[in-house]
């Protein structure tokens, strides 16, 4: 611990004078940047909009009440679509992701090229947002249901492998070891040591990524790939807020439901 | 297996067909995209970074501005709404407003979110910055109360027996434990801001959204392929650095 000699009494300081500098440094690097982006943001900004901003807010309440309840009737259909954007999209994800893990965790991974290609696999499929792929998609197959799918797809084989593989590092190896020395052969090995010590987990894994997929399927429309998103593009774009309030009344309820069926299938897995 | 996993089975199977069979995918035009899906692979093969230079560059310079202050932004006022979200630290009414808080934060999608905020304060940066705040508040106040619920009370009560006041308690029993996990936090959270910054711009919230669903209309998948290329590389130096920087405080 550092000392500092003042006229001859000794004073204790928690850090070094370059030490306390370098903190001082990196605090005011922060502020500065901080400011700096602050300053662009400001700059980009037309301020007349945002003093409006209480009146606006007030006007958007007063014309999105009472909601289209009217409408109701006409987003069955787009709501189904949504569902199964989210639920086919996991499944899709989930059967291509339980190879992916296996072949990403440190000790079930085949070769070390194997593992490599499978974790590269795993980071560009999370980095990329599933509306960006959403966009992708939309551009190559055409709007529709179809590129919602896959858009979920996509971005989930990520998440559930990354999770899956995670899991599977951790698992015991006492019975993966009573196995093998039954003379048991790679693949039984992995049905009956690997495999049931997992299970548990991956369920649990998909159900939490299904809960998330519903929130991103309601939005999907908005870039064209299908689901209750294209109601609502098409109501935020005739500036028809009536509707936009009674559509996003309807997520809210879907993503509640969702989020409830979601942390009781959890409970019953684990 | 019991008879109520076979009912909720055949359930499920039942709804798969209804599912699938309402699928209505046009083969046509799927074989057809099949063909585009292999130019776009061929813009990344070959990403165009210099024709739309100056679109790409400010994109990206606004998508990381907006990220930086929304993080600040959302963590200072998550602070306080974690605190009264931890049922350890806050009266029940305090509490179960501080939960509305984060709920109503949490599920909600963001580019839900941007609309409204484009709505009130017009088109622009800032308009992503208070979306990308606001859903950071749900998602640090959340995690960030769970810890505070589970610190160790021990602490505490050594603090208060010395005879300190509440905000003293909060600095000298509960900050010190909570800080590592903040951090941490925080950092994932400005990782998640920048890849939800990519996308909001669809919905005119500023950002490289805009760039991105533009190039995307133009069928230019060169210049999308060198956006999404730069979205992956700042994603993976922003990992990088912030399992550094996490090394470092915990």
């Amino acid at each position: 611990m550092p000392v500092v000699d003042q006229a001859g009494r000794k004073i204790w300081q928690r850090r070094t004078r370059g030490e306390s500098l370098a903190r001082w440094a990196g605090w005011f690097g922060l502020v500065l940047l901080i400011a700096a982006c602050w300053r662009f943001i400001h700059g980009q900004t037309v301020w007349e909009f945002v003093y409006d901003a209480p009146y606006q807010t007030m006007d958007l309440m007063q014309r999105s009440w009472p909601p289209d309840v009217a409408y109701l009737g006409a987003l069955a259909r787009p709501v189904w679509d949504t569902l199964n954007i989210a639920t086919l999209g996991t499944l899709l994800a989930v059967v291509l992701a339980a190879p992916v893990a296996f072949l990403a965790a440190r000790n079930t991974a085949p070769s070390r090229i194997l593992r490599g290609a499978a974790l590269l696999t795993i980071v560009s499929s999370r980095s990329i947002n599933s509306l960006v792929w959403g966009l992708v998609l939309v551009a190559v197959f055409g709007p529709g249901v179809l590129a919602g799918i896959l858009a979920i797809a996509l971005r989930s084989i990520g998440f559930v492998a990354k999770l899956l593989y995670e899991a599977i590092e951790e698992i015991d190896p006492a019975p993966v070891e009573a196995i093998e020395s039954t003379g048991a052969r790679r693949l039984q090995v992995l049905g009956f040591g690997i495999v049931p010590q997992v299970l548990p987990a991956f369920a649990g894994i998909s159900v939490f990524r299904w809960d998330i997929n519903i929130r991103e399927a309601t939005v999907l429309g908005l870039v064209g790939a299908g689901g209750i998103g294209i109601q609502l593009e098409a109501a935020k774009d005739s500036l028809d807020w009536q509707r936009v309030a009674i559509i996003l009344l309807l997520i809210l309820g879907l993503v509640v439901i969702s989020e409830a069926v979601s942390a009781r299938l959890r409970k019953a897995a684990s | 297996m019991s008879r109520r996993t076979g009912l909720i089975l055949l359930l499920f199977a039942g709804y798969l067909v209804a599912a699938l069979a309402s699928l209505e995918i046009d083969v046509e035009r799927v074989a057809e995209g099949v063909a585009r899906g292999g130019k776009f692979l061929g813009g990344f093969l070959q990403p165009d970074f210099a024709s739309r230079w100056s679109d790409v560059s400010s994109g990206m310079l606004e998508s990381l501005t907006m990220t930086v202050v929304a993080t600040l932004a959302g963590l200072l006022l998550s602070l306080p709404v974690a605190l009264g979200a931890a049922r350890n630290m806050a009266p029940t009414p305090i509490y179960l407003a501080c939960r509305a808080i984060v709920a109503t934060s949490r599920s909600l999608h963001e580019l839900v979110i941007a609309i409204l905020f484009v709505v009130a304060v017009g088109f622009g940066p800032l308009a992503g910055v208070l979306t990308l705040a606001f859903a950071s508040v749900g998602f640090l106040g959340k995690l960030l109360a769970e810890e505070i619920e589970e610190i160790d009370p021990a602490q505490l009560e050594a603090i208060r027996a010395t005879g300190a006041r509440g905000p003293q308690r909060l600095w000298y029993a509960v900050v010190p434990q909570v800080t590592p996990r903040l951090v941490g936090l925080t950092l994932y959270r400005l990782d998640i801001n920048f890849r939800e910054s990519a996308i909001i711009g669809v919905v005119g919230a500023g950002g490289i959204g805009a760039t991105l669903n533009t190039a995307f209309q133009r069928y230019e998948y060169d210049v999308a392929a060198a956006i999404l290329i730069l979205i992956i590389a700042v994603v993976l130096l922003a990992e990088y650095a912030s399992g550094h920087v996490r090394r470092r405080v915990m």
